[in-house]
């Protein structure tokens, strides 16, 4: 396995291939000439490059995807369009970095919607209910996601329960704190302070509006995908995912890299629940319940495996456009709804599917 | 999810009061937390002994079967249930032959169930009356229609929601067990939301994509046309477009008093459970079963228009009305 990543790599003169394990040793010389020796059939070519750079493959569907659409409808090709997709996954996207810092972990986490409700509504009854300075709101909302996720990670580190678990768990409990909380009723529109639909404001540039919101959206990922390539946290995360015993043994503190991503992803999800604010316009305790599974969705097509290790945070917002430009594209081409749902289906198999692919040629 | 419910067959009642078991469909929708303060006042008015359990959703209906083997195990005298689905029958069933009377509220169940009586809002009506003050508001204006419905699965609140309100606009409504069978030119499409601000705004913003020309929204309830609304203003559409629902919950009355919500029928939860657990206390004096409403087959607890804009010819209330009825 490692053997092979590494020919990959030399073969290719990749530096930004697939990240090998951190105890990786290095690669034999001798194992460059086989490959290079060896004639690979075009399937083979597609695959070693795959291998070597995840993003070709969502980023293939989405280019498909976009070409075809702006052809059958003649409203789907516009900025303006493009803009408003990007509105309609931003939340999940976000959403979608906590958790794909998790599945590299080889984790998973159920709750963070349940987590971006808590934090939202906590953010809604401390400035609107209770009248608090706005920006005290957003701060003590934004911490409850931290607090969240440092439950989480307790759970998983200290109790050594799988994440699996852990978070179904938690997705309960965190979301019985949320109806709690808010009493299960909206914050209208109009009572809610300017500072925390800020987000969902925004800019015109041609004539298109632009929010905020999307701008923070992106930094996120630039930001994320910065430091999950050019930290030692980041290179940590990868080993952790690869493999647990392996890291450990080479010296790197496991349950402390855990510990740290649930608490990251947590404030991750904290700003969400900001974003989410700014999208729909009130404080809802029941908007967005769905995107557990979609942040999952997201991370998965954008070629994350799920068994950790292996991934890019660009995959994710990628994953996550895709997801909004089938359900815009197949909505403007005259398919009912459930057409949508049932293409969402064939990309996370299809993309599974190549994940498992590439793990068995990987070896 | 279900409170203090033991299961042993023993304890019928505290201090000799009659058991009565409330089955809610879900804890997080005002609504239904609205629907069982309502009937927490009136038992204790009643002298029943009220006991509450929920399911986790709008269609867990496998919560609710056991909800009701354990009042009917616990000798409960009646129950009351928000049909999560038609999946409940067979629980219904065997409550009844155990000797317990057993009343639905807020959604009818299949007409087969042979339940002792329903209390619900008439879905058709409030649908109908947000069509019809739409359509004297819109007057001469050439309408130009989409519907933000619920969900695929054809829901019975959905479906008669939507068709009432093309019914009082004056749409054929083709089949009206099904909704999108319209063959109308007046009606651009329709978007399904999961009934939240999330999905309004997006089936919002899909739908002006595909005709930026529409002008009457209808929405399944008021949490979507508030998402409806964000999308209508961030395409600076808020002059063209008017946005009816239907709830009557406090956020959504805001809503219409803002001008957001143009109009919404307003249905009473707390009047459910309180014409229900009289009906209870009725059967138990005198074995006597509610009497359904002209021409419906269950009990109407009442609907009613709540507009800031009145219209001549549809009876409606204003929002000081609304504010002081509404619900959650």
């Amino acid at each position: 396995m490692l053997g092979l990543r590494a020919v990959n790599r030399s073969a290719t003169d990749l530096p930004d291939g697939e990240r090998t394990s951190l105890p990786a040793p290095k690669a034999p010389r001798g194992l460059v000439e086989i490959d290079g020796g060896a004639r690979l059939s075009p399937l083979q070519w597609v695959e070693r490059r795959m291998l070597s750079r995840p993003l070709i493959g969502p980023l293939a569907v989405l280019v498909i995807a976009l070409i075809v659409f702006s052809i059958v409808s003649p409203n789907f090709g516009t900025l303006q369009n493009f803009s408003l997709i990007l509105q309609q996954v931003q939340v999940i996207a976000l959403l979608g970095i906590a958790q794909t810092l998790i599945i590299l972990t080889a984790g998973i986490d159920l709750s963070v919607a349940a987590v971006m409700l808590l934090a939202q509504v906590v953010m809604g009854k401390l400035a609107v209910t209770l009248g608090l300075p706005v920006e005290f709101a957003l701060l003590l909302g934004v911490l409850v996601g931290v607090i969240c996720g440092a439950i989480n990670g307790l759970i998983v580190t200290k109790l050594n329960i799988p994440p699996f678990i852990a978070t179904l768990g938690t997705l309960s409990i965190f979301y019985a704190l949320n109806i709690f909380i808010s009493d299960g009723e909206s914050v209208p529109y109009a009572e809610v302070p300017a500072l925390l639909t800020w987000l969902g404001t925004g800019f015109q540039v041609f004539g298109t509006t632009f929010t905020y919101g999307q701008v923070l959206t992106i930094l996120m990922f630039v930001l994320f995908a910065y430091i999950l390539r050019s930290t030692a946290w980041g290179t940590h995360i990868y080993a952790v995912g690869d493999n647990l015993e392996a890291a450990r043994l080479s010296g790197i503190r496991v349950n402390r890299v855990l510990m740290s991503v649930y608490i990251v992803a947590g404030l991750i999800i904290g700003v969400t629940a900001w974003l989410l604010i700014g999208r729909i316009g009130s404080i809802s305790p029941t908007a967005g319940a769905s995107y557990n599974l979609a942040s999952i969705t997201a991370v998965v097509i954008g070629g994350t495996s799920l068994f950790g290790g292996r991934g890019r945070i660009m995959g994710t917002l990628l994953g996550a456009v895709i997801v909004g430009v089938f359900s815009s594209g197949l909505s403007l081409a005259g398919f009912d709804n459930l057409w949508q749902e049932f293409t969402i289906g064939i990309l996370i198999i299809g993309a599974v599917a190549v994940d498992q692919r590439l793990r068995k040629i990987g070896r | 999810m279900l409170l203090g419910l033991s299961g042993c067959g023993t304890q019928a009642s505290s201090n000799g009061e009659p058991l009565v078991g409330l089955v809610i469909k879900t804890q997080d929708n005002p609504f239904y937390v609205k629907m069982t303060e309502g009937a927490e006042d009136e038992a204790k008015n009643l002298g029943f002994n009220l006991q509450v359990a929920s399911g986790d959703g709008q269609s867990d209906v496998d919560s609710q079967i056991k909800a009701i083997e354990n009042f009917t195990a616990q000798g409960a005298k009646a129950i009351l249930v928000t049909p999560a689905g038609d999946g409940i029958i067979p629980a219904v069933k065997k409550a009844q032959a155990a000797g317990i009377v057993v009343f639905a509220m807020d959604s009818p169940l299949g007409s087969e169930s042979g339940i002792d009586g329903t209390f619900a809002t008439d879905n058709q009506l409030a649908g109908q009356l947000v069509g019809e003050w739409a359509k004297a508001a819109l007057g001469d204006t050439e309408p130009r229609i989409a519907t933000l419905d619920l969900s695929t699965d054809q829901i019975p609140v959905d479906v008669a929601r939507n068709q009432g309100f093309l019914e009082g606009f004056g749409i054929d409504t083709g089949d009206p067990t099904k909704m999108w069978d319209e063959s109308d030119p007046r009606l651009i499409g329709h978007e399904v939301t999961d009934a939240n601000e999330a999905g309004g705004r997006t089936g919002m913003e899909k739908l002006l994509q595909k005709d930026p020309t529409i002008n009457l929204v209808y929405t399944i309830n008021e949490p979507t046309a508030a998402g409806a609304y964000q999308a209508v203003t961030a395409a600076g559409l808020e002059g063209q477009i008017t946005i009816v629902s239907v709830d009557g919950g406090c956020p959504g009355v805001m809503n219409v008093q803002e001008g957001i919500i143009a109009a919404t029928s307003m249905q009473f939860p707390l009047e459910m459970s309180k014409q229900a657990l009289q009906a209870v206390k009725a059967y138990l004096d005198d074995g006597s079963k509610p009497a359904n409403s002209d021409g419906l087959d269950f009990t109407n607890t009442g609907v009613t228009l709540v507009t800031d804009q009145p219209q001549d010819g549809v009876e409606s209330e204003d929002t000081a009305f609304g504010l002081e009825q509404c619900w959650g």
